[in-house]
């Protein structure tokens, strides 16, 4: 059985087309301003790349916040279940799933059929979030792909005290002018996130093995700052981004 | 008949139509007190927590700000009112009825024109520490007198000390009000207001008990609408009348299978107040998972102490009452009490609000949350969000955390 799973976040979608458990496909797009288009936009080019019609698809499960403005999916599911089906379809082991997405990150505890025991989100605000990321990447006139190798190279990470967005900005702006390196901002960067989900995830209770999903997991400096906080090592697919795509794919096998 | 017709009769058929017998009422209390001068009566603005029995022997017509700030926020007038108090310098992190009420009494803002001025203020501190400052506000700015009752938080128990200094006040408290209404304290009258007082939480307490029922005839929604008379009109026989009615209405809805939530097959506790400007959204966004909130910790905090009352001494076991209210009281004897409610009412989870306003409600929930999960195995789901300051809600979010939950209690 042919399905697909889409899943529009708040800065890409992503789209995974799966044969009965095997991969045949994903794609990410920025989704822009209308996701509704972008759901639409990402499955076509992931099947034109696969070589396959639309009328092979099955099923269609769409999640993300975007979920409910895909018209051609035939149910729409949460992110935290996708996520959940998603990881434990990749490594049944995991039991916990930190995702760190554009504009909120989350975390979920899972039982061993991969079925959500627990989750918890952050509150209305970006810390955090690779949004919180794209900001400071802009303010240190850093590319967001070498933040990751930056961060590893730092000698001590700079200490970002505050939890908004903004003004993390200004004390990453002061920290600039105060001759700080920038490999040492971007690790205190990278450790403001992580304290912040760190905090999240011990509310919900951590339980190994880790997983980290979502575009952020892509970060080898965020996963390193998030391990260091949680105490225990993560693994990080490298399906990430596109988890909660294939989580949607494999709900829809069972429609 | 077409399926439109059907649903619409569907739709009447659960409606509870008591609703407009409690609107005439709140229209008349309201009318009664914007007029109370021209009547010679006394107004006096309480908190919702306030010993009211006592202004009603007095006749003294109370009012509520903060009974204000809940129709202010259904009316979707909060944002506006939050930012004005914050344009008169309050900060955002005052509580939304506070800041609602503040900037609505010189402008004569909110869906009825303002409250009627106070010829004083009773403020009692068992639901918050706000309410202090609020009202010492309140009192600058009407320039009338203020009386404070100062209940002491409940760690482990009450201790006779601590009900002497409560008891002591509250004759300090009828003194305050003979000097204030120019009359002697009618004790036989007192008395009756008394036992009307533990008549209607009695009676108010067995409306909510008829959500027990599966399927519940009334959620915790209707119960946010009806909880209005047992706040304002506590002690009366008109509050005793309308809740005999309205508990007949459920008994009857039983007895028919009328059920507020059709197809009900998860029962749920909501833990907080209500989100005003919300509740319809909330109310269809549960109910399109086939979820029902039969109940609440909120609107039975009333109710919750009633059994401490004795009528035939209602000044020492009221002190004692009024300091137990439900966020007045530790942790532990929180639990206990949303334990029993958990119980009661059979449910499949737990749907805490954080609420930024409330602070002395919030504070704690997430200990609470995990005593739940733990002790009880009940699932809880927390949402963030404000009960009159719209900007506090994220509509996305809030949704996505409720599918969610409730994907998880369906799997």
């Amino acid at each position: 059985m042919i399905t697909a799973g889409i899943d529009i976040g708040s800065i890409t979608a992503k789209a995974a087309v799966l044969n009965d458990g095997k991969i045949l496909g994903t794609r990410v797009l920025f989704t822009g301003y209308n996701a509704k288009q972008a759901g639409r936009m990402v499955l076509d080019e992931l099947i034109r790349e696969i070589d396959m019609s639309m009328d092979a698809i099955n099923a269609v499960v769409s999640t993300g916040y975007g979920r409910n403005s895909v018209d051609f999916a035939d149910k729409a599911v949460t992110e935290i279940t996708c996520h959940g089906t998603g990881a434990h379809f990749i490594d049944p082991e995991i039991r916990f799933i930190v995702d760190v997405g554009g504009q909120d990150s989350k975390v979920i505890r899972i039982d061993e059929t991969g079925r959500v025991l627990d989750f918890a989100m952050n509150d209305k605000c970006a810390a955090g979030t690779g949004r919180f990321l794209e900001v400071m990447a802009r303010a240190l006139e850093v590319d967001l792909d070498a933040f990751g190798p930056l961060s590893l190279q730092a000698d001590a990470a700079s200490k970002i005290s505050s939890i908004c967005t903004v003004f993390a900005e200004s004390e990453v702006i002061s920290l600039i002018s105060k001759g700080e390196t920038r490999e040492n901002i971007i690790a205190g960067i990278h450790d403001a996130a992580a304290s912040r989900i760190s905090a999240m995830a011990r509310r919900v209770g951590i339980v190994p093995p880790v997983m980290m999903t979502g575009g952020v997991a892509k970060n080898i400096g965020a996963v390193r700052a998030l391990e260091t906080r949680l105490e225990t090592p993560i693994r990080v697919s490298p399906h990430a981004q596109v988890n909660g795509a294939i989580g949607a794919a494999i709900l829809a096998r069972k429609l | 008949m077409t399926e439109q017709n059907i649903a619409d009769l569907e739709k009447e058929k659960r409606k509870i139509k008591s609703v407009a017998k409690m609107k005439e009422i709140m229209t008349t209390y309201y009318i009664e007190a914007k007029t109370a001068a021209e009547s010679g009566k006394k107004v006096a603005w309480i908190t919702s927590g306030g010993p009211v029995e006592f202004l009603i022997a007095m006749d003294v017509i109370p009012v509520y700000p903060e009974n204000h700030g809940a129709m202010i926020g259904a009316s979707k007038m909060g944002v506006d009112l939050c930012e004005k108090a914050e344009e008169m310098g309050y900060s955002r992190d005052l509580c939304s009825y506070a800041r609602a009420d503040i900037a609505a009494a010189p402008i004569n803002g909110g869906p009825i024109g303002g409250l009627p001025r106070p010829d004083f203020l009773v403020c009692c501190n068992n639901i918050c520490g706000t309410v202090l400052k609020w009202y010492e506000v309140m009192a600058r700015y009407f320039d009338v007198p203020l009386f404070i009752l100062d209940t002491p938080f409940i760690h482990k128990e009450f201790s006779p000390a601590a009900k002497k200094y409560v008891i002591d006040q509250t004759y300090e408290y009828i003194a305050f009000l003979e000097a204030q209404t120019g009359k002697k304290m009618d004790y036989d009258r007192m008395h009756e207001v008394s036992r009307l007082a533990v008549e209607g939480l009695r009676l108010w307490q067995a409306v909510l008990d008829t959500a027990a029922h599966k399927p519940a005839p009334m959620t915790a929604f209707d119960a946010f609408f009806h909880l209005a008379l047992i706040v304002t009109l506590r002690g009366t026989q008109t509050t005793v009348d309308y809740y005999r009615q309205l508990l007949a209405e459920m008994e009857q809805r039983i007895k028919d299978g009328i059920a507020m939530v059709p197809n009900e097959k998860y029962r749920l506790l909501w833990d907080n107040l209500p989100v005003w400007y919300r509740t319809k959204w909330l109310s269809e966004k549960f109910a399109s998972h086939d979820a029902c909130l039969v109940g609440d910790t909120y609107t039975s905090a009333w109710s919750g102490v009633m059994d401490l009352i004795d009528p035939d001494n209602f000044i020492e076991s009221g002190a004692v009452a009024y300091s137990s209210v439900y966020i007045n009281v530790s942790l532990d004897k929180m639990f206990d009490t949303l334990a029993a409610l958990i119980r009661k009412y059979d449910v499949d989870g737990l749907v805490m609000h954080s609420n930024r306003s409330c602070k002395p409600y919030s504070f704690g929930q997430y200990d609470l949350q995990k005593m739940v999960m733990e002790r009880l195995g009940i699932p809880t789901l927390m949402i963030e969000a404000d009960m009159v300051d719209a900007r506090s809600f994220s509509e996305s979010q809030i949704e996505t955390r409720i599918d969610a939950f409730m994907e998880k209690l369906k799997t």
